[in-house]
């Protein structure tokens, strides 16, 4: 994620960093899209054009 | 420190929905908005209490941040002041970071960068009963060693819940000493390793109530039975409450003319007051009905969950999610509506919901709406249990989201907008409104009400009955007086314009105050008839009147010209307030003034074609 894209650096901000777990909740009714994602406490909607910008690795390997 | 300056200033900061507004309630004994998503305090709000101390606090309530790096016009309010570079703003001598207990390690993260400012700082660790019944645990005494802040517990919502941060604020507090971690997200994750213990990640209710709510096929088909629920209460719940208005009204009326000689002073009362401000009291009963529905909705945490559902469609028409809130507060007031879309990041985004905010049906109009209504539209059953005045009124309500939609859509194109536009909108864990907050609420509405009675429209009202008593007619002039009044040769002179669309020269009359305050249109209606009138028809029964003189086509013109018309302007005033712009306040006018002509026309030839 760069620094000079604001939303990545929102992202970053809501704690969307390396090593944290996300667990995909539900999916928008029409394509899929936004999705909710749970993140910690926290539950967030988000447009895959926004979530693209977070890199995943399968649970249970390490970051 | 001189005497003068002696107050304490202190400013309440955090994550959105994390308690703010409920502790500034609860301190300085305000009733400040709250409800249950982020976004609900978009502008400082200043209090004061006196300390046990007697020392006097100023305290600030600041819209909620995730981040001193700003992304929305809400979060730059909270900026600029904890930088202390608002314009003719104090910086604050203290800090007061409130921090949702069930949200630690979002919250912390916001904790450590306010921390950092280097002013004194105060955590309160807030909903302490919610994480307690979560079963999450949290060593204060620890938090209090490794943060190097003083820690409180507090129940915002309860009373005396506040009680002991009152009493740490009135000590003296030092900016923590000490240094500024380099990676925040690895701070928190320490912190929270050592002070925090926590059974699971979420609530058991919310996943429950998600699985169905959020449900691709359930949560859609919930939300449009649960916005028809609304519509349909508005109108079936609030019928006999307005009738017991009504008849009082028109007692009381009868009742106080009696003694009166006939003259201007009987007029006034008889043809104005009763006449005119009568017909809008008696909508009191529908307004209520409305906002204990958006209170409720606001409280329990459901309102961004129908943004999430929504936001493809939003998308597709140039709007997102985020303006659903904006969009449906409009619903009670437009006001209330643009400013809150200061929580939507994206510029544009913001613009375009100002713009189509006004196409939401405010409560102003539903006096307009369900006076036609009643006249017009025969009260009938369908399919078994749907009402079909209840039905129309939908319909309306669902004429103004399309057309928002639409206008939203052209707007996109307009600007060839191909750029990306954000959502990250955060869904708050579910509540169950509080009956007294709902009450204490529901009071506000209609102490609102009334005061916009008994205030506004009292005088526009008055300066109607004199405009269309005088002056009086000549000796000997045959025909209702009103003809030779000011406000009568006006609606012959507007008529011109407005006959195109089925508009008499009353109607022409009445949306001139109108501009002022819709409902006016309806009392104005009241007072116009009641003057062109003979002396016996009695005035309280604006709605049999304007049935027996109006075509249908008159009346559903006057319905759809109301779904668009730019009446109000003090929404045009907060659109200039808001966008800072008289351009914006233009094409705004312009375009809802053309869909208004347009659309009545169109409905009024059409209607005059089929009946």
């Amino acid at each position: 994620m760069g620094n000079a894209d604001p939303i990545a650096r929102r992202l970053r901000d809501l704690g969307f960093v390396r090593g944290e777990t996300i667990k995909l909740v539900a999916q928008g009714p029409v394509g899929g899209d936004p999705i909710l994602v749970q993140i910690g406490f926290t539950r967030f909607a988000l447009r895959r054009s926004e979530a693209a910008r977070v890199r995943l690795q399968p649970a249970g390997e390490t970051a | 420190m001189s005497t003068l300056e002696s107050a304490l200033r202190i400013a309440l900061v955090g994550n959105p929905n994390c308690g703010k507004t409920a502790l500034f309630n609860q301190l300085t004994g305000s009733r400040q908005k709250v409800a249950n998503y982020a976004g609900v305090t978009v502008e400082r709000k200043q209090g004061r209490y006196t300390a046990p101390s007697g020392r006097t606090v100023d305290l600030l309530d600041l819209p909620g941040a995730y981040s001193l790096d700003a992304a929305s016009p809400d979060e730059a309010i909270t900026r600029d002041v904890c930088l202390g570079i608002a314009a003719g703003e104090r910086r604050p001598d203290l800090l007061v970071c409130v921090a949702d207990a069930t949200n630690l390690r979002l919250h912390l993260r916001f904790v450590l960068e306010v921390r950092a400012l280097g002013l004194p700082v105060v955590l309160a660790l807030n909903m302490m009963d919610a994480a307690a019944r979560r079963g999450i645990r949290i060593d204060i005494a620890a938090l209090e060693r490794e943060l190097g802040l003083p820690v409180v517990e507090t129940v915002a919502v309860r009373r005396a819940g506040a009680q002991a941060l009152v009493e740490r604020l009135d000590r003296a507090v030092a900016p923590s000493a000490l240094p500024a971690p380099e990676d925040l997200h690895v701070e928190v994750r320490r912190l929270l390793t050592l002070c925090v213990s926590m059974p699971s990640s979420t609530a058991a209710t919310d996943d429950a109530i998600d699985r169905v709510a959020l449900h691709p096929v359930w949560g859609l088909v919930l939300l449009a039975a649960l916005m028809f629920l609304i519509f349909q209460s508005v109108f079936s719940w609030a019928e006999p409450l307005m009738e017991g208005i009504e008849g009082g009204i028109k007692a009381l009326g009868e009742w106080s003319v009696q003694s009166l000689p006939q003259g201007p002073l009987r007029s006034l009362l008889s043809d104005g007051l009763f006449a005119g401000l009568g017909s809008v009291l008696v909508f009191l009963p529908q307004i209520l009905i409305l906002f204990l529905f958006i209170l409720a909705l606001e409280e329990s945490g459901y309102l961004p969950r129908a943004a999430f559902l929504l936001d493809r469609l939003m998308f597709k028409a140039g709007l997102s999610g985020r303006s659903f809130i904006p969009l449906l507060s409009s619903f009670a007031c437009a006001i209330p509506g643009i400013m809150a879309t200061r929580s939507i990041q994206d510029p544009r985004d913001r613009l375009t919901t100002i713009m189509v905010a006004p196409l939401m049906t405010c409560s102003a109009r539903l006096p307009v709406y369900t006076l036609l209504i009643a006249a017009f539209i025969p009260e009938q059953t369908v399919a078994g249990v749907f009402n079909l005045q209840g039905i129309v009124l939908f319909g309306l309500y669902i004429a103004g989201i399309v057309s928002a939609l639409v206008v939203a859509f052209v707007t996109k194109r307009l600007y060839r907008d191909r750029s990306e536009h954000v959502l990250l909108l955060e869904l708050p864990s579910y509540r169950v409104p509080h009956p007294r907050d709902l009450l204490i609420g529901l009071w506000e509405r209609a102490w609102i009400f009334l005061r916009r009675v008994g205030g506004i429209i009292l005088a526009l009202t008055v300066l109607l009955w004199f405009l269309s008593s005088y002056p009086a007619p000549p000796e000997g002039a045959v025909g209702p007086a009103i003809d030779y009044s000011f406000a009568g040769r006006l609606g012959r002179g507007l008529e011109y314009i407005f006959a195109p669309i089925g508009f008499n020269w009353q109607i022409s009359i009445a949306l001139v105050p109108g501009l002022a305050a819709r409902e006016v249109a309806v009392s104005a209606l009241g007072t116009v008839y009641a003057l062109s009138g003979s002396d016996e028809t009695i005035a309280a029964e604006l709605g049999p009147l304007i049935a027996g003189q109006w075509p249908l086509a008159t009346a559903l013109s006057l319905l759809v010209w109301f779904i668009f018309a730019p009446q109000c302007l003090s929404t045009l005033a907060v659109i200039r307030r808001e966008t800072n712009s008289w351009r914006n306040v233009a094409i705004a006018a312009g375009y809802l003034f053309s869909l208004a002509y347009v659309a009545s026309f169109i409905t009024y030839q059409v209607t005059r074609a089929l009946t």
